[in-house]
Order: structure tokens, then C-alpha cells, then sequence
């Protein structure tokens, strides 16, 4: 049976909104309808719930992988478009929309290629099958000697051929994905590996980029909601007074959970922050101060070994030299540049959400679960939102607006404060490293035993924050990401252990902030091996070529010590002093997951000891993640994980005291400026023929112990401690020194 | 509810508002649907709100309508359309200095500002003149890249 999709996409449903997406394919489809369209498949298994072809010759590609910022959709639509043989600028991809993307996980840890993208090569693969076979039956011609170049099937050896919009029109190809449909060979490549333009970018430059903060919809009022002062603090008694010189606003109030809403944006703000309202007193935090000493000394849940070789502990104890060091990360903020917004609909026990969140498909059934609603009823349909680098406050803020909504019976559009953007978004954690290392008399490792502390990560959905004021039962989940990878070096080391200390208690709720985990796991390991390679009066990167065997490895610290122009000697730096300045140069080096890319960064660093302001002069980064799709996409976002985490590492540490996050605004959690961001050099080891790898977040890992190693190197001051504020490293360096315990030979 | 009439783009508006310390910000977005302003903090510090007023880059959620009256103001929208871009959008473009672009309208309507000020700026000068521009995704390298090619355009 042969259905046509247009016709069905006219069908569609109630709510049409605006949607730019296929404009510039030359076919002016600005309306889209976003209710559930049942005929179209969305199971994993059937290409047409990937693919859908139009008689124009252009191809809508469907997934559950978004885009925030990334680049995915450009790199997703290359990925098809080379199986296809049909130019990624006449596809167009639509995530993230439940109704019409098949569930291909949420977008994080870096999946939005190798599993969003790998998927849609396969569907493509197999339509491309299909499609030659068509051509074979209509052309006459044996379907081993068809190819596909530009949208057209043709011999290979010339002659006519049938254009794949004439074959397929409109129609589906009701076929399943055949996981043996042969791939394109990469040395044929014509679009992957090329670099192509993010048609978005024009877009946002423009002013003309679609965001969930844009969308309006018919009879939508705007609403704000009023957090509490505290965290767990509950709402006594509301002043509707105080905001009567405020025009047509309206209270909605559900136990705890207070909100105001108006058909005018402005009044709603305004009444959000001048409603008087009283609270219980609540605190239950333990404060940020010494955050690192009440994480070791907190109840442990449980202690899990997640790595084992040999015996470390014993190793590291008869070691003939042994050191030891403690580094720290703070909780971190995402910290979105804009505040999450959400808009609802509901009615009944269904209705839309359009939300930027990053996993569409588990919000829906989050939502439902918590707010009573049938999932097969309920769509949510991600539109683009700021940067997000994990899950940020965006499904609470869906949570406030399916709640307002579903109250008052109207579409609400929820937009976040600044301060409850950077106050109340889940945090990424805390981490408390110690790390103890023996090396033997010949200089080769033969112990190192890492210990972390770390919040434990309960099961369950992330609690939603409108809920818990509300009053609703729901899961208390905490996920934070797989937080204990990369606590092993990756060098060679005869007795390794990593031994997680589970902490019970967990202030802040947390959840996945790029790179979780190893962003502090990979700081800690990477500047212990300096140390021990201070210690052994060793060059750095000798030291690490010295315990590395895979060639991968070698080739990425190689090349980038000579775009750096290393001149091996060991740290510190015997001449450091540029006039009132100290300068000098750090590596890191990280297997991601200790199974994924390969990254060595170095950069060179000045440090003002009059002041403790650190200054990044140049960044240089080898970055190997297999098969590369779009180079330019690609840089752009190591660029990113590498000037981002300098902000992480320089600037950014989540305050609280006993009752509530105190690090609100850009004043209060400042983050790095356009004076700070430094030179970068980007070197790509592409390798065609390795399965490609996730690059959102990788190259933030190696970035802090860069930094830290190229400061030792500078000042012969070890800081292991993250932010390095400059009032910090000017303690450090006057010898006052820190929270954390300096390394020693036990 | 008060009128307040100014230039929009090139052309004359008048806008409503019953409180004439309503940011600007909010008057463009929604009652002349030109969403390349963006609200980030609501408080002056991030720049993502950036429009020209008179030709002087300021923050649209720190600019009382009232304060409007009778100035010209430009948005991202009245510099170029992804068709026709101007040299400065088509710098950013040029450059791919754009993540997930919320902070980008305000980049580029800083810059444009600053260069039309200052044509022949040193690179100190344009990382100086963005300094209040926050971007939160790294794309700092790009952004400066793209100034520094729309000062040569």
C-alpha cells in the first residue's frame, strides 16, 4: 500500500506553527503540523521512519538527535545524503519531534552521530537499495551497474538514467532497514568528510532562527514562576496586593508552586518580581565553603572498585618513590546563556509541549508520568533553544508550563529568570580526587590507586521541580552521567585500582554537564602524571610517550607538540620570567572513555604573580575521533569544549550557603570574556576508515590539566583545586596554598 | 495605555505599552515580532538583547520604551536577510562564528556598532569592544575571526 505523505501532513492536526526549516530547499513549507500523524511509522525498524522522499527530489530525514549548536543536523544530512547520492542541501532533518522522529535515545554523551547519525546511514543504505533496484526494473538495466549521483540513478558505464524523485514521488517505501545494506566506501566519498556550511548559521545571523523562545501560539499567555527563597522552603501566604498596579495578571497557585500569568509578557515579569509572598524558613544545605572537606568527610553509600589490575594499593605502598595529591572540582552550572523556556498546551490528558530539551522522547514520558497524562496523547516537540551542554533547567521549565497549562485550561509559554536559570538548574557535581602513585627505582609506574568521591546517583526519573512545589508524587532519581570514567591513567601502570566512595548525601540536584565526569577524573589524572613526571625530572610529554604504545595515542601528542614547537626539558620552567611575568607550557593527553577519541592539548600560559591572573596565550589541540564528517562543524565545536572549559577552569564554581545557590548572574558566576579567549589551533586526524566517534563534548576533558600543568610550569606552583581565581592562585603562590593537599613523597 | 512613537528598521512605528518603563526588548518581540533580540539576563550583563539606537549599540532590556520616543533604532532584522546579508552578518556567516547562535544577533549588532565608530580596528580593540558580550559556547575565536573580516570588507 502506497500512502501519500503530504496528503497526511495536511491532515496533520490542530496546531500549525511556524517552522523554517525547509525554506531555503526552495519549497516554501512554513507551516508544519506538529500533532500526531499515526500513519507515519516512527519504530526503529522501518526506513520510512527515518526517511521521507518528495516528488520536488528533496528528503526530510527524521531523528530524535537535536541540535544545540552542534552542527549534528548539517553532519546528519551529509551522512544520508552520501548513501542516498543526493546533495545534503536538498535534505532537511526534523528532530526531536515525538510524534514524528523515531526514539534513537536522547542527545548526550555524544550519540548524536553514533547512534543518531549511524542509524540514518543504515535507513539510507537501504532505501538506496530499493531505490537502484526500482531504477534496475525500469531502466533495464542490471541494478550492480546503477549508481546514484545527484538526486539521478544511472549506469556507471553512462547512458540515461531516472531521477529518484521520479521513482518515489511523495510515496514511502515500506521497507525495514536492513542492517547488511552495504555502505558507501569511504575513499568514494563525495559529501562526508567535506566540510559543508551549517545552513542555521545565516539564519542566526539574521535574526531569522526559529527558537522555542520565538514560537507563539494561538491564545497563548505568558507566564513566570516565582521559586522559592530557599530550596524545600513552602509557600505560607501569597500578598495579591502587592502587584495590583500590574494589569490583567493573574495567580496560579498549586500547594508550593506559585506563578503569574498574563497575555502580556512585560506584566507577567514584573509581577513575578514584585509579588510578596511568605515562606518557610528551609535549610538543608551544607554550604560551598570547604565543600571539599565535607564531601570526604559525608556518609559513604557505598564504595564501588570500577577499575581493578593487580593489587595498587599494595604496589603503590612498596613502591621505592611514592606521591600522592587531592584535586577538586566544584558543582558547575550549564549556565545557558538563555534562560530555558517552555510552551504547553494541554488539554485532557494530552496536548503539545515545544521545549529545547535534549531528550524529547523522555520528557514525554517524564511529563506524563508526573502530571497524570497519557503519553500516547502527548507530543513534545523540541525547537532550538540556547546552548545547553547537557540537561539544563529546560525540562523543568516544560514541567512549569504543562502544570500552568494544564490548570487554566490555555497554552502558557514558561520563559526562566537568569537567577533561576543559574540558581536552579540541575548542576553537574562535585568531585573529590585523591590519587597515590609508585614508581619503582627504573622509573616505570608500578602502582596508582585513585579514590573519588562522588554523589551518588540515585535511579529513577530527574524530579521535577513545578511537581515537587506542587505537591505531586514523583521519582527522586539523581543522574549525573557516567561520572567515574577516565579515573585510570592511560599509560602503562602495572597495579591500577579506581575505588568510588559514594557520597549519600547530595545538595544540589544534579545532572549531565559536558563531558560529566571526566572533565574532572581526566584534570586529576593528567596533572598527577606531571607530577610524577616533575618528580622525576622528565619532560612531560617524553614521560608520556614513554608508557604509551597505541599509535592513535602517539600520533595526536606528537603532532601536537610540534604545531606547539616543544622543546623537551622538564618543569618547572628554568626561565620563566617574562618582565613581571612567568610563562609556560602545559599537555594533557586523554583517551575519551578511555575507548573513544584521542585528544593532546597544549597551550602556553603567562601568570601575573602580582595579581594571581592567569593568561591563556595559544591553545593547540590534535583531536582524533575516527572518521570525520564535517571538518568545519567538527572544529568549531572542539574550539568550543576547549574555550569553554578554560571558563570552567578559570572562573566557574557554584556558591550556596544553607539555604540556597548564591551564584545567580553573570556577576556571581562569571564566565570567561572575549579578552581571555585565546589563539586556537585545531589539528584533525581524520581515519576514513575507523567507525567515527562523538565530538560534542570530548575535547573538554584534557583542557583544565593543560592548564594546570602549563601554570606548574610557569610558577613551580601546583594547583589542583578548580576555578583558578586569581585571588586563589596569588594564594597558592605567596605559599598559602589551598584546599587541597599538595602532592608529597610519603 | 500610552503610544510611543520612534523608528523601527527604517520605517515609523508606534508602539502601546501601559507602563513606559517596559524594556524595549520586550516591545520588539512582541509587538513587532522581530525575535533576533534576546532576552539573557535582564540585567545589562550579557549583551544578547543588543540593538542600535541612533547608531549606539545598547542593551534593549535595559531601554525604557518612554526613552525610545522619536530615536532610531536597528535590529539584527533591518541589517540583511540570509539572502542579502550585510558585511557584517555575512562575516559571521563567513566564519561559521555561531553555535547554538542565541548570543549571535547581539555579537553582531556590537560589532557593527563598534566598527561603524572605529573602521580600522587593532585585534585588541575588537576582543576590548566585545568584552561585554557573553557566549557561553565557546565560539569566541570565530566571533573575533569575523570582526576582524568585516573591518577588512
Amino acid at each position: 500500500m502506497i500512502i501519500n505523505r503530504r496528503d497526511l501532513l495536511k491532515a496533520g492536526g490542530a496546531v500549525i506553527v511556524s517552522f523554517a526549516f525547509h525554506s531555503e530547499l526552495g519549497r516554501s513549507v512554513k507551516a508544519f503540523a506538529l500533532q500526531t500523524s499515526p500513519e507515519k511509522p516512527v519504530d526503529l525498524s522501518e526506513v520510512d521512519s527515518f526517511l521521507a522522499f518528495f516528488e520536488d527530489g528533496t528528503v526530510t530525514v527524521y531523528t530524535s538527535k537535536v541540535d544545540v549548536g552542534t552542527g549534528v543536523r548539517t553532519a546528519i544530512a551529509q551522512m544520508a545524503g552520501e548513501e542516498l547520492g543526493i546533495p545534503p542541501q536538498k535534505i532537511a532533518v526534523v528532530a526531536g519531534n515525538t510524534a514524528m522522529c523515531p526514539d534513537q535515545g536522547g542527545t548526550g554523551g555524544s550519540t548524536g552521530l553514533t547512534r543518531g547519525g549511524v542509524e540514518i546511514r543504515q535507513a539510507a543504505a537501504t532505501a538506496r537499495q530499493a531505490i537502484i533496484a526500482m531504477a534496475a526494473a525500469k531502466l533495464a538495466v542490471p541494478a550492480a551497474n546503477l549508481t546514484i549521483v545527484d538526486g539521478e540513478v544511472r549506469p556507471v558505464s553512462g547512458g540515461a538514467g531516472v531521477t529518484v524523485a521520479s521513482l518515489i514521488g511523495d510515496n514511502r517505501l515500506e521497507i525495514k532497514t536492513d542492517p547488511k545494506a552495504p555502505l558507501r566506501v569511504p575513499a568514494q566519498y563525495t559529501f562526508v568528510g567535506k566540510p559543508l556550511p551549517r545552513r542555521d548559521v545565516a539564519w542566526k545571523c539574521t535574526g531569522t532562527n526559529s527558537y522555542v523562545h520565538d514560537l507563539t501560539v494561538p491564545g497563548m499567555l505568558h507566564a513566570r514562576v516565582v521559586r522559592p527563597p530557599a530550596i524545600g522552603a513552602k509557600l505560607v501566604s501569597v500578598d495579591e496586593s502587592s502587584i495590583r498596579a500590574i494589569p490583567d495578571v493573574r495567580i496560579v497557585r498549586i500547594g508550593s508552586f506559585l506563578s503569574v500569568v498574563s497575555e502580556d509578557e512585560w506584566a507577567a515579569v514584573r509581577a513575578a518580581a514584585e509579588l510578596k509572598a511568605t515562606w518557610t524558613e528551609s535549610q538543608t544545605l551544607p554550604g560551598s565553603d570547604g565543600l571539599d572537606r565535607w564531601t570526604r568527610a559525608a556518609t559513604p553509600e557505598r564504595e564501588q572498585t570500577v577499575v581493578t589490575r593487580g593489587d595498587a594499593a599494595a604496589a603503590v605502598s612498596g613502591a621505592a618513590t611514592k606521591l600522592s595529591a587531592t584535586y577538586f572540582w566544584p558543582y558547575q552550572s550549564h549556565a545557558s546563556l538563555g534562560p530555558c523556556c517552555a510552551v504547553a498546551d494541554i488539554k485532557g490528558d494530552g496536548g503539545t509541549v515545544w521545549s529545547s530539551s535534549q531528550g524529547p522522547h523522555g520528557l514525554r514520558n517524564n511529563l506524563s508520568r508526573v502530571f497524570g497524562l497519557n503519553p500516547a496523547r502527548v507530543v513534545v516537540a523540541y525547537l532550538d533553544g540556547s546552548g545547553s551542554y547537557g540537561t539544563n533547567g529546560g525540562d523543568h521549565a516544560a514541567a512549569d508550563a504543562v502544570l500552568i497549562s494544564k490548570t487554566i485550561g490555555q497554552p502558557v509559554r514558561v520563559q526562566w529568570s537568569r537567577q533561576d536559570e543559574t540558581g536552579w538548574d540541575p548542576k553537574g557535581p562535585q568531585q573529590l580526587i585523591d590519587i597515590h602513585g609508585g614508581v619503582d627505582a627504573s622509573g616505570r609506574i608500578v602502582g596508582w590507586d585513585t579514590h573519588m568521591w562522588l554523589p551518588a546517583q540515585g535511579q529513577g526519573g530527574r524530579a521535577l521541580l513545578a511537581a515537587d512545589e506542587a505537591g505531586i508524587a514523583q521519582e527522586h532519581g539523581q543522574g549525573a552521567g557516567a561520572i567515574t570514567q577516565n579515573g585510570d591513567p592511560p599509560y602503562a601502570v602495572d597495579n591500577v585500582r579506581v575505588l568510588v566512595h559514594w557520597v549519600k548525601e547530595v545538595p544540589l540536584q544534579l545532572s549531565n554537564l559536558r563531558a560529566p565526569g571526566k572533565i574532572a577524573n581526566v584534570f586529576a589524572v593528567e596533572s598527577f602524571t606531571d607530577e610524577l613526571a616533575a618528580a622525576a625530572r622528565t619532560d612531560p610529554i617524553a614521560f608520556r610517550l614513554d608508557r604509551l604504545s597505541d599509535p592513535r595515542a602517539i600520533e595526536v601528542i606528537t603532532k601536537t607538540a610540534t604545531a606547539f614547537g616543544w622543546q623537551r626539558r622538564p618543569s618547572p620552567n628554568p626561565s620563566a620570567r617574562e618582565g613581571a611575568l612567568l610563562t609556560g607550557r602545559g599537555i594533557a593527553y586523554m583517551r575519551y572513555k578511555q575507548a573513544e577519541n584521542y585528544i593532546a592539548i597544549a597551550m602556553q600560559v603567562e601568570v601575573d604573580p602580582a595579581t594571581g591572573r592567569i593568561g591563556v596565550r595559544r591553545v593547540h589541540c590534535s583531536h582524533d575521533c575516527g572518521l570525520v564528517v564535517n571538518p568545519d562543524s567538527l572544529k568549531n565545536q572542539i574550539e568550543g569544549c576547549i574555550v569553554q572549559t578554560l571558563s570552567r577552569a578559570l572562573h566557574e564554581e557554584v556558591t550556596f550557603d544553607r539555604s540556597r545557590v548564591t551564584s545567580v548572574d553573570w556577576a556571581s558566576y562569571p564566565i570567561l570574556r572575549f579578552p581571555e579567549a585565546p589563539p586556537i589551533e585545531v589539528l584533525l586526524v581524520d581515519r576514513p576508515d575507523q567507525p567515527l566517534l562523538g565530538a560534542g563534548e570530548a575535547a573538554t576533558a584534557p583542557v583544565a590539566a593543560a592548564l594546570a600543568n602549563a601554570v606548574f610550569d610557569a610558577t613551580g606552583v601546583r594547583l589542583r583545586s578548580v576555578p583558578f581565581t586569581a585571588e586563589r592562585v596569588k594564594a597558592a603562590l605567596a605559599g598559602k596554598s589551598s584546599v587541597t593537599e599538595g602532592a608529597r613523597a610519603l | 495605555m500610552a503610544t510611543y512613537a520612534f523608528r523601527l528598521n527604517g520605517r515609523g512605528v508606534s508602539a502601546d505599552s501601559w507602563d513606559p518603563a517596559q524594556p524595549l526588548l520586550y516591545v520588539l518581540r512582541n509587538q513587532f515580532n522581530l525575535h533576533g533580540a534576546k532576552f539573557g539576563c535582564g540585567l545589562g550583563q550579557c549583551g544578547a538583547c543588543t540593538v542600535m539606537m541612533d547608531g549606539r549599540a545598547v542593551r534593549s532590556c535595559q531601554t525604557r520604551v518612554d526613552r525610545v520616543v522619536g530615536r532610531a533604532v536597528t535590529t539584527i532584522e533591518g541589517l540583511g536577510t540570509p539572502a542579502a546579508p550585510d558585511r557584517v552578518q555575512a562575516s559571521f556567516v563567513a566564519e561559521e562564528a555561531a553555535q547554538c547562535g542565541y548570543c549571535t544577533s547581539g555579537m553582531i549588532m556590537t560589532a557593527a556598532a563598534f566598527l561603524a565608530q572605529t573602521p580600522k580596528p587593532t585585534a585588541d580593540q575588537i576582543r576590548q569592544s566585545l568584552a561585554g558580550n557573553l557566549c557561553r559556547c565557546g565560539t569566541h575565536t570565530r566571533i573575533l575571526r569575523a570582526v576582524s573580516r568585516a573591518a577588512r570588507a
